[in-house]
């Protein structure tokens, strides 16, 4: 089937329009940047809104670390103008620029520290030259930043005596260090593990929630990315394609949005070892389409909930019972032809066709059983036996049990299944509970 | 036929000399702006702990390869020189001669042919990885300056260190004279030390710290705009592009020095 790919997306721009009527936080009009004969920008317009995360995807080689220089003023425009706050950044006073660019932090794709100096002095730097602050003061934030971000133990080291993931956290310390409200991150987890993906991933999302800052992302990891994702934008032959939400990005029928969606349909979820969302999604069509009009299916929805657990064990620590939730859901589930994907950073949908729901019931008992009496309690090794120390957490995973039919969508077998969810098992300083 | 040959290749050379000219002004405009937006923030607050690191890196660290150069000049000067002004009788202004030829021209020359070998080799490759490794970008990032934070402290600590460095190297050297003069040739001592009290005038020794000053700037500029913009050179790329702007900018600044050194010495004539 052929499409009008223009009229699908002005429509789509259209509704996004009236969706958002605040004033962006930065606004590009039209912007065109050149190297040489080489159009990298080509007339590109995009808004970004306070206290999101907008995440910037595209080919290699698109411009995005372009389009985010832009931001910052390491490039400019050759036409088009950038506005913050509804106000072209090329017309302000001196004074108003300094301001907008002590408001923003940059994250670079190879971090960019500098080597001579140790992770102190790194995170100490934009405050040390940019600030009248007092030495103690200066050693309060960047001790304060250091311990947020797990390097404590560094703090005397040189860049080169630390491993990848330890650079992009000294890189995020010394991008927050100076309480930034705009945050650029570029690539912040090329080159790491599943697991340190998603721990940088938290962490942005995390620092998000807690210091308040809009963060701007350019990302490959996805869908891990999306899972954090308020928006999305999508830079494609110089332009912005597309703007707006993952479900939205699925959603619209576009062949540049297709040919992107096929590139990840193949994926697994790295951290979880689970199906892609997309694979997911049209092997749920296949389990509907290709059995008998009355299917019968069950459907299970595990979300994890923690409490302090960030701040008593580390980011790694929620990761980590993510992790081995995919694993036991595979372990338990799979045998039984179920088919599971994460469909957001907690939460993971399990498809069991032609499982009834007692039968459905048994096997998350017995699964919940494994993960209380195995998986829960390793997180205790995290700990270093100091449980409870400092400070209390609790972990609890739920599940929801729900039956469906052909005639239910993913998202009303979700609805259904959250309207269900009791507590499988649970972890709270050291005592566990048996549920 | 034959004309319209020789036309073209006229034409050509000189669209290559009018392209190379072009070029090199604007260079030399660059540089200026560059060296004047340094000098500048000199002044700019935040600089003494970078300042005294750049002092301790070009003054200080060279102490030692000036020191062994001054001492072997003075005596090579006071050999040869022992030898030439025998044959004239006059061999009792060797003190003179060593110290004049030191601290009018060879002091402040070789000084800084020297330091452009430790220092400026050093500093033009330093700033050229930060330029390619995007640390400079990071610091306009950081909203730090990077010419008030990488470049200014060095054009200070230069224009500090180079005259005390040259007066260091003259001292070597009259030294050195005087071990191959009166220690080795047996040139009395008091006439050595007598001649050089009598003939160097205060205007010897300021056209020696004036000449240090200016090849300092000219040093530091070179060495530090070769960095700065090796990411800008079209020749060549990433370390590359170091490894060139390193050699481009030990060569350059070694011109200058001998160029300049002659243009000021008329001058101060």
């Amino acid at each position: 089937m052929r499409h009008d790919s223009s009229l699908g997306l002005r429509c789509y721009f259209l509704s996004h329009v009236e969706a958002y009527v605040e004033t962006p936080l930065i606004e590009f009009r039209d912007v065109t940047k050149r190297f040489d004969e080489k159009i990298v920008l080509d007339k590109a317009n995009l808004a970004i809104y306070e206290n999101q995360i907008t995440t910037i995807i595209g080919k290699s080689g698109s411009g995005k670390s372009v389009l985010l220089k832009h931001i910052i003023g390491l490039l400019s425009p050759d036409e088009g103008s950038i506005l913050f706050r509804g106000k072209p950044v090329r017309e302000m006073k001196k004074i108003e620029w300094n301001g907008y660019r002590s408001r923003i932090s940059y994250m670079f794709q190879n971090n960019a520290l500098f080597d001579s100096m140790s992770v102190f002095e790194n995170i100490a730097m934009p405050l040390r030259q940019t600030t009248n602050l007092g030495k103690k003061e200066i050693e309060r934030k960047v001790m304060s930043r250091s311990e947020q971000m797990e390097l404590a133990d560094a703090l005397l080291k040189y860049p080169s005596e630390l491993s990848g993931g330890m650079q992009k956290r000294v890189a995020l310390a010394r991008a927050l260090v100076t309480d930034p409200t705009i945050v650029l991150f570029d690539e912040p987890t090329t080159g790491q593990d599943p697991i340190r993906k998603n721990l940088i991933l938290s962490m942005i999302a995390h620092y998000r929630k807690q210091f308040g800052f809009t963060a701007i992302l350019i990302s490959h990891d996805i869908p891990d990315v999306f899972f954090i994702s308020d928006r999305i934008l999508l830079l494609w032959e110089g332009k912005i394609a597309f703007h707006g939400t993952y479900d939205e990005l699925t959603r619209l029928k576009h062949p540049m949005i297709d040919e992107f969606l096929q590139s990840l349909a193949g994926l697994r979820d790295e951290l979880t070892g689970l199906l892609s969302k997309e694979m997911f999604t049209a092997r749920y069509a296949l389990t509907l389409s290709g059995g008998r009009v009355d299917t019968k299916i069950s459907a299970v929805l595990f979300s994890v909930h923690s409490e302090h657990l960030a701040d008593a064990l580390g980011h790694q620590a929620a990761l980590k019972v993510l992790k081995a939730l995919g694993e036991y859901v595979n372990k338990y589930l799979g045998p039984l032809g179920g088919f599971s994907a994460r469909h957001n950073r907690d939460r993971i949908l399990t498809i069991l066709p032609h499982i009834g729901i007692e039968e459905a019931r048994q096997v998350v008992h017995d699964l919940a059983q494994g993960l209380q009496l195995k998986a829960l309690p390793e997180i205790q090794a995290l700990t270093g036996g100091k449980i409870g120390a400092v400070t209390c957490f609790e972990i609890s995973v739920t599940a929801g049990i729900t039956e469906g039919s052909s005639a239910d969508d993913i998202e009303r077998i979700m609805e259904k299944a959250e309207a269900n969810q009791n507590i499988i098992a649970r972890y709270q300083c050291g005592k566990e509970s048996a549920q | 036929m034959a004309s319209t040959i020789k036309d073209y290749s006229f034409r050509t050379f000189f669209d290559y000399l009018g392209k190379r000219t072009i070029k090199g002004i604007n260079n030399l405009g660059t540089i200026v702006i560059f060296f004047t937006l340094a000098f500048l923030k000199i002044f700019r607050p935040k600089q003494i702990r970078e300042l005294i690191q750049q002092v301790y890196f070009i003054g200080a660290k060279s102490a030692n390869i000036v020191m062994l150069v001054g001492i072997f000049t003075g005596m090579v000067l006071g050999l040869q020189l022992f030898y030439t002004l025998t044959k004239f009788g006059s061999e009792g202004v060797l003190g003179s001669v060593v110290a004049l030829t030191l601290i009018r021209e060879l002091g402040p020359v070789l000084t800084a042919i020297m330091i452009t070998a430790r220092a400026g080799s050093a500093m033009s490759a330093e700033i050229g990885i930060l330029r390619i490794s995007e640390q400079i970008d990071a610091l306009y990032t950081m909203r730090i300056d990077p010419v008030r934070y990488l470049i200014s402290p060095r054009i200070a600590a230069a224009i500090i260190s180079f005259p005390l460095l040259t007066a260091f190297f003259d001292l070597m050297g009259i030294l050195g004279g005087y071990l191959t003069g009166v220690v080795l040739l047996g040139v009395d001592k008091g006439a050595y030390f007598y001649r050089i009290h009598t003939y160097v005038d205060i205007v010897d020794i300021r056209g020696g710290f004036i000449k240090s000053i200016i090849f300092a700037v000219l040093v530091v500029t070179t060495c530090c705009y070769q960095g700065y913009f090796t990411h800008l050179r079209t020749d060549s790329y990433g370390s590359k592009s170091v490894s060139i702007s390193t050699t481009s900018a030990v060569v350059i600044s070694c011109v200058m020095i001998l160029v300049s050194d002659y243009v000021v010495t008329s001058f101060l004539m």
